[in-house]
């Protein structure tokens, strides 16, 4: 068995919110996992999203993935709550300034080819306001 | 020496030797300037950013029975009709009708001009709504109906004022966030915006203008355009480096194509919130190496190449024409910059990673002798100033 934490960045979706319930509660004190929550958002139509980090071992992040898949919930491993539209970026950077943690960011200095890194993004919207071609979105 | 019609004929031949002004000077320090002035045959310049003195005039053909358009709208954008009976002009910085504009700011400006020319080059059907007045010859007073670009006569870019020489670096020294066409400018010169392909920009890689001018044909947008005339507000006269390289805005270019040959991924409209619609193109020029000196100015590098630090929480809204100081290329290109011993963080409006892909795609067609160069049939003017708008008192 692997002792070792990680530390994994996540997006539930909840197709029903389920906002009676304290499913974070049950992460920390259940799964003995260290929670850090980016965004959530209960829509009109009660659909529930929530994007967080979560740092435990393997094993209690898969454990307690299982026990939030009781509330009829999809799990995104990749494709979270920002995206970056590789079609319609036109790799001029103008986002990077206004990204706090760099999740942009030149990627190749000969071309200056912008990359996103997902896992650094905290969710903070700011590229979508600012970014002139419309290339990043939110899922909610 | 070399002249248009010889590279012309190597370029038909599939001999032409060419580079981007992304490799040349490298290539030139390896070699020198004199035998590279004789092996290269062109070097390609190309940029990529929002230009908004762009547009395009449009044909529809006539109706049954016809009608003289004068009032119009495409996808709910004004357009200009002004013009004979079908022929319209749309311009890239129109908004859609109803848009809030900065009602309630910053305005998000979704969709306008720019938007509606991206739609047209990526063939997307598009609605006309248009009234007229009724003439005997024209009798239909409206006309509400939906095409594509392929069901226009014509449909042909004219751009005024296109591939500014040299821009602002956009810093904002107010104390309250401001929105404009150079970004959004956080106060205190928090943050700053530039907008120039710089080292790979075609008027700073011929800052004298001796290549190109009236007549130069232009990849636009992937469509074989050329330049119409000098660009609206081009000011060749101004204060330039020992070089040649302007240290402000200088030259500009008129620039027109044909829509129809338009590669979608080059002509995109965008939105600056808080400001306005826009329309961001790929434009690539050819620089034919006739000379050694030719060579020598497209080595221009980004560190020689100065840009103007302006604060557009006051200075350029009151057009007090202060700069605050000069800052390279290279400089910017690092993402900060010092401006009186602060650190800026800068970001770029104009996108080299495009610019690049442009100046190799026109580098290719040439190669395979399918774009040939024209020669310039007038010089653009090397000493003029911008004037301004004076405000007179009406004459008695
Ligand atoms: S501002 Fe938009 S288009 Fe430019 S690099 Fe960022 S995501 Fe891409
Ligand atoms: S949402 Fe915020 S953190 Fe994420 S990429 Fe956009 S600007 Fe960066």
């Amino acid at each position: 068995m692997n002792d070792d934490t990680v530390t994994k960045k996540l997006m539930f979706y909840f197709p029903r919110c389920e906002c009676d319930k304290p499913i974070v509660y049950h992460l920390v004190k259940d799964h003995h996992l260290i929670v850090n929550i980016y965004r959530a958002k209960v829509t009109p139509e009660e659909e529930g999203y929530l994007v967080l980090d979560v740092t435990g071992t393997e094993q209690a992040i898969q454990g307690a993935i299982d026990f939030v898949k009781t509330f009829n919930v999809t799990v995104n491993y990749s494709g979270k709550g920002v995206a970056l539209d590789e079609e319609r970026c036109s790799h001029c950077g103008y986002c990077i300034p206004y990204c706090p943690p760099g999740a942009l960011k030149i990627s190749d200095c000969a071309t200056r080819k912008v990359a996103y890194n997902e896992s650094e993004c905290i969710e903070c919207l700011a590229c979508i306001r600012i970014c002139p071609f419309g290339a990043c979105t939110s899922a909610f | 020496m070399k002249t248009y019609e010889q590279i012309n004929d190597r370029i038909a031949s599939g001999k032409a030797v060419v580079l981007t002004a992304d490799e040349i000077m490298d290539y030139v320090d390896k070699k020198g300037l004199e035998a590279a002035a004789k092996e290269v045959d062109i070097v390609t310049t190309a940029t990529f950013g929002p230009m908004c003195s762009s547009g395009c005039f449009l044909n529809f053909g006539h109706s049954k029975p016809r009608i003289r358009m004068s009032e119009a709208w495409i996808a709910d954008v004004l357009v200009y009709t002004g013009l004979a009976a079908v022929d319209v002009y749309l311009g890239c910085t129109e908004l859609r009708h109803g848009d809030p504009a900065n009602m309630y700011p910053p305005g998000e400006f979704r969709y306008g001009g720019g938007h509606v020319i991206e739609d047209l080059v990526a063939g997307k059907t598009l609605q006309l709504f248009a009234l007229s007045y009724g003439t005997d010859c024209y009798p239909l007073r409206e006309i509400r109906t939906y095409f594509t670009i392929d069901d226009l006569n014509q449909a042909i870019m004219v751009n005024p004022r296109n591939c500014y020489q040299n821009y602002n670096v956009a810093i904002n020294r107010s104390d309250r966030t401001i929105y404009t066409y150079m970004g959004r400018l956080d106060p205190h010169q928090k943050n700053g915006n530039y907008c120039s392909a710089g080292q790979l920009s075609p008027l700073l890689n011929d800052p004298y203008y001796e290549t190109i001018g009236v007549g130069t044909r232009v990849w636009l947008a992937g469509a074989h355009g050329h330049v119409y005339a000098e660009g609206t507000q081009h000011a060749g006269g101004v204060g330039r480096t020992p070089d040649g390289v302007p240290t402000g805005g200088s030259g500009t270019l008129a620039l027109t194509g044909d829509m129809k040959q338009m590669r979608k991924e080059f002509v995109r409209g965008v939105s600056f919130s808080g400001y306005g619609v826009s329309l961001a193109l790929g434009i690539g020029i050819p620089i034919p190496i006739l000379n050694e000196e030719v060579l020598r100015r497209t080595c221009v590098r980004d560190r020689d190449i100065l840009a103007p630090v302006v604060d557009y929480g006051s200075d350029y809204p009151q057009n007090t024409g202060n700069v605050i100081c000069h800052v390279n290329y290279e400089q910017l290109r690092t993402g900060q910059i010092q401006v009186h011993d602060e650190t800026v963080e800068v970001g770029s409006l104009s996108s080299y990673y495009k610019a690049l892909e442009v100046a190799n795609l026109l580098a290719d067609e040439i190669r395979r002798g399918e774009f040939l160069l024209a020669a310039p049939i007038t010089p653009l003017r090397r000493d003029t100033k911008m004037k301004p708008l004076v405000k007179r008192e009406p004459p008695r």
